[in-house]
């Protein structure tokens, strides 16, 4: 038994197939990379398994259990986390009410809520902006706040949608650096990008999709080198 | 609740408490009761609409329907009407249980307007089960008690119980809950919040005190009749502005925001006549497009301002 | 049968003029993303304006209709400029603060026209206002089938323009996506304020077609929001084609609900069929839904 399977997730939107009979399998504790251009699919997965929407076909396994029919906000509680590619923060609270919203789905307690916070913020560096409104920060940190965010439910697993997207190389560094931290607690992490570097840096195992169909699957090296995945990245007179 | 805003609870209790002694003349008194009837409906509406971010064009329903609990205990059974003041609110929280869940599967305006049309289906509906009702003949009842001095302190009893559960619900973990399904549901529904669940906790309470207030209506103005109580205009939108003319999401902010509202009210009707509700819809707009968060709401935001200087004065080093 | 007959034909004109109300408000809707709770009073001044030139000047309603409309447009447009329009700069918690907006400009609208008018039943009596043609056994009132031609009439002019000229493209493309359209070189700020006096206009000309068949009375803005909406809602916000189908589906339903069930409870129908459409078939309008 994995501890994270999708056997064969299908997606479609009336005509058009986002995702088509994806498969694919994580182990606890490692870091596994999807990547593809744009509008490949890559968010669609993520949507479907914390189920913003319905999957057309297909099945998810978490820990051995089936998913792919629990409401959307059940997800979060078995312990799988996620990030927004376009962050969405709650605008109007603090760093520490945002991360507080997160903390109260372990506990009724404001004052636990209010302690667990402050660990994550420690944790994620965010010490300096505790008490300010979400909508003030910039970019990079309204996406350290999402991370952080999503770490406060207790996750064992964690989906980042496109963290790095947007950054500057050396905030991109600061976050891959928070992103192996968190891997070295045991959490084990499901990252997008479409920044080839950055996944090849963290990942343990990559899975290229384009179209909605995997292309390549393997050691982030093999992935690189994988001529469809140059082709889809670079055009066919680099294949 | 920080030292100084226990302070100010506590001088807002007693200066309540003490006006009788002062204010005696029954013209006076009426004023602050409707004050008071006005403030706890836009405590419970700021509940759902201010907080939760489900803004409801509807809550006439909930008033209406407390009114009537009251209103038909005494007309059909010969109840004293103050046994309404239990009844109504437990109607308008039933009442609400339907419609929560009709509601709720739609999102910002749409609920909005689905609200809207619901308050005024009831409206019809009592106007004409005339039966049950009464129609539009409406509901007369003979009030028990005539010195404004006891109706005044019930109503301030039970500002007092909208406030303190409100302020209770706000301040606990429902609290953030509500809070974070208004700023972004999708971000809620990822941190494992069942948004319609806690939609529904905030709809339950906030028809409830409706209702409370409703009920109150009946046995203090002793007359009701449909138009009346499920009135759009009167009630339904009133409510909203009393909020946003005080303070969205703030504790005191609907209660400053039907003083403002019903002295203003009644100065525009004395001086101005039959134009006063035209200078009012001016007010209306004038408020939304420079105080949008309310009286209360700008005050807090501008203390924001400058403990945000401050902070980043403090980073800096 | 005849009675069911009438009924139907009734419903089909009446809902003819309801429809063109409804097309101004699905376009606003479409082109702004806002709901307006002041599109029945922008109806109602509009009957105003037609009421006067009919009683003071002597000018029938069918010619009045063309003065109440660049009267309205103009209104139309000041309203979207000077108030709508600047709300985007304004940060509010609640982001309904535009509907409380439109139901602030439609008290003013409406308490104005009190002021002046007083609360007072008004009504246009022409000459032909209670003539009747038979068709079969069943009469049907001229004024309704005058209404019903022009509301058409006017119906294919918008689809028209809006399909055939520049300025027309320019409101559809902003309706589809207004940053899309900006990046085009769409001037949007201009588009939404001709938008809403082409709005506003088609409400003082539905109202104007069915002056001759309603009491008039500054009130009378709340019954046409509530029928504008609800065909909105039916048609599938946006659509002129569906605001037209919408409004012979209310046309019909009221009057076969006023005829079969009881006139008190006419409304009731309208509210409950919009109720049920937004919450099953939310087809039309769902970009604002899931904002």
């Amino acid at each position: 038994m994995s501890f994270f399977e999708c056997k064969k997730i299908t997606k479609k939107f009336g005509g058009l197939t986002a995702v088509s009979e994806l498969c694919f399998e994580v182990e606890k504790g490692k870091i596994f990379g999807i990547i593809g251009p744009n509008g490949s699919g890559k968010t669609t997965v993520f949507n479907m398994v914390s189920r913003f929407f319905p999957l057309t076909d297909g099945e998810i396994y978490f820990k051995g259990k089936r998913i792919d029919q629990l409401p959307a906000h059940k997800i979060c509680d078995i312990g799988i986390g996620r990030t927004f590619q376009v962050v969405k923060p709650l605008r109007r609270l603090t760093v520490r009410e945002n991360i507080m919203a997160g903390a109260f789905l372990r506990t009724g307690n404001i004052g636990q809520a209010r302690h667990k916070a402050e660990e994550i913020i420690d944790f994620c560096g965010l010490q300096k902006f505790t008490n300010i409104e979400a909508k003030s920060l910039p970019i990079p940190l309204r996406k350290r706040l999402e991370i952080a965010r999503a770490l406060a439910t207790d996750p064992e697993l964690l989906l980042l949608d496109e963290t790095c997207a947007g950054l500057n190389p050396k905030e991109s560094e600061a976050a891959i650096a928070l992103i192996r931290r968190i891997r070295d607690t045991g959490v084990t992490i499901i990252i997008i990008e479409h920044i080839m570097k950055v996944m090849m840096g963290i990942s343990d195992k990559i899975l290229a999709i384009n179209f909605g169909k995997e292309i390549a699957m393997g050691k982030p090296q093999e992935v690189a080198n994988h001529p469809e995945v140059i082709k889809a990245y670079l055009g066919d007179a680099y294949a | 609740m920080t030292k100084r805003n226990l302070l100010m609870t506590i001088a807002f209790i007693l200066v309540a408490v003490l006006i009788p002694v002062f204010i005696k003349a029954p013209y006076q008194m009426h004023i602050l009761i409707l004050v008071i009837i006005w403030a706890i409906i836009g405590t419970s509406w700021n509940l759902l609409g201010g907080y939760a971010g489900q803004v409801s064009f509807g809550h006439a329903a909930f008033f209406g329907v407390g009114a009537y609990a009251a209103g038909l205990l005494t007309f059909h059974y010969g109840i004293s009407p103050w046994w309404g003041m239990l009844l109504g609110p437990v109607a308008a929280a039933v009442v609400s249980l339907p419609i929560g869940v009709i509601c709720f599967r739609l999102r910002g305006p749409y609920f909005a307007l689905a609200m809207l049309a619901l308050g005024e289906i009831f409206r019809i509906v009592f106007l004409n089960i005339e039966a049950v009702t009464n129609g539009a003949k409406g509901i007369l009842i003979m009030p028990e008690i005539t010195s404004k001095m006891i109706y005044y302190y019930i109503a301030l009893g039970a500002l007092g119980l909208t406030l303190a559960v409100t302020y209770l619900i706000v301040n606990s973990k429902i609290g953030y809950y509500l809070v974070s399904i208004r700023e972004d549901q999708d971000a809620a529904t990822s941190l494992g919040i069942p948004t319609t669940l806690y939609k529904n906790l905030a709809l339950i309470p906030s028809a409830f005190f409706t209702g409370l207030a409703g009920a109150f209506y009946t046995n203090y103005v002793a007359f009701i009749d449909p138009n009346i109580v499920f009135n759009l205009t009167n009630v339904s939108v009133m409510v909203i502005l009393v909020v946003m003319l005080g303070g969205v999401a703030t504790t005191w902010g609907p209660t400053v925001g039907a003083g403002i509202y019903i002295l203003l009210g009644e100065v525009f009707r004395t001086t101005l006549g039959s134009a006063n509700v035209l200078i009012f819809g001016v007010l209306v707009c004038v408020i939304i497009l420079f105080v949008p968060n309310g009286i209360v709401g700008e005050l807090s935001m501008l203390k924001q301002l400058v403990s945000r200087r401050k902070a980043s004065v403090s980073g800096g080093i | 049968m005849e009675l069911f007959g009438q009924t139907v034909i009734c419903g089909i004109l009446l809902g003819g003029m309801y429809s063109l109300i409804a097309i101004g408000m699905t376009l606003i809707m479409g082109v702004m993303k806002i709901i307006n709770l002041a599109h029945g009073a922008l109806v109602m001044v509009g009957m105003y304006v037609t009421y006067l030139c009919f009683t003071y000047l002597g000018i029938d309603p069918y010619i009045g209709m063309f003065i109440a409309m660049p009267v309205l447009f103009f209104i139309g447009c000041l309203i979207q400029k000077y108030m709508i329009n600047r709300l985007v700069e304004v940060e509010s918690i609640l982001p309904e603060n535009q509907v409380l907006l439109t139901v602030g400009i439609m008290l003013v609208l409406t308490e104005g026209i009190r002021v002046f008018f007083k609360s007072d039943y008004r009504s246009v009596i022409t000459t032909y206002s209670s003539n009747t043609v038979f068709v079969g056994d069943m009469s049907i009132n001229v004024a309704m089938l005058i209404g019903f031609f022009f509301a058409m009439l006017f119906t294919s002019l918008l689809h028209l323009f809006l399909t055939k000229t520049d300025l027309g493209k320019s409101i559809r493309a902003t309706s589809q996506d207004r940053d899309a359209a900006v990046y085009m070189g769409v001037n949007s700020s201009k588009i939404t304020m001709i938008t809403f006096g082409i709005g506003s206009a088609l409400a003082a000309a539905g109202g104007s077609l069915l002056l001759p068949l309603f009491y008039l009375f500054p009130d009378i803005g709340h019954l046409f929001t509530a029928k504008a909406f609800i065909i909105t809602i039916l048609g599938g916000m946006g659509s002129t084609m569906g605001a037209a189908i919408g409004g012979m589906i209310l046309g019909i339903a009221e009057s076969l609900g006023a005829t079969y069930i009881s006139m008190g409870y006419k409304d009731v129908v309208g509210l409950v069929i919009f109720i049920l459409v937004l919450l099953f078939l939310p087809g039309g309008f769902r970009s604002l839904v899931k904002r």
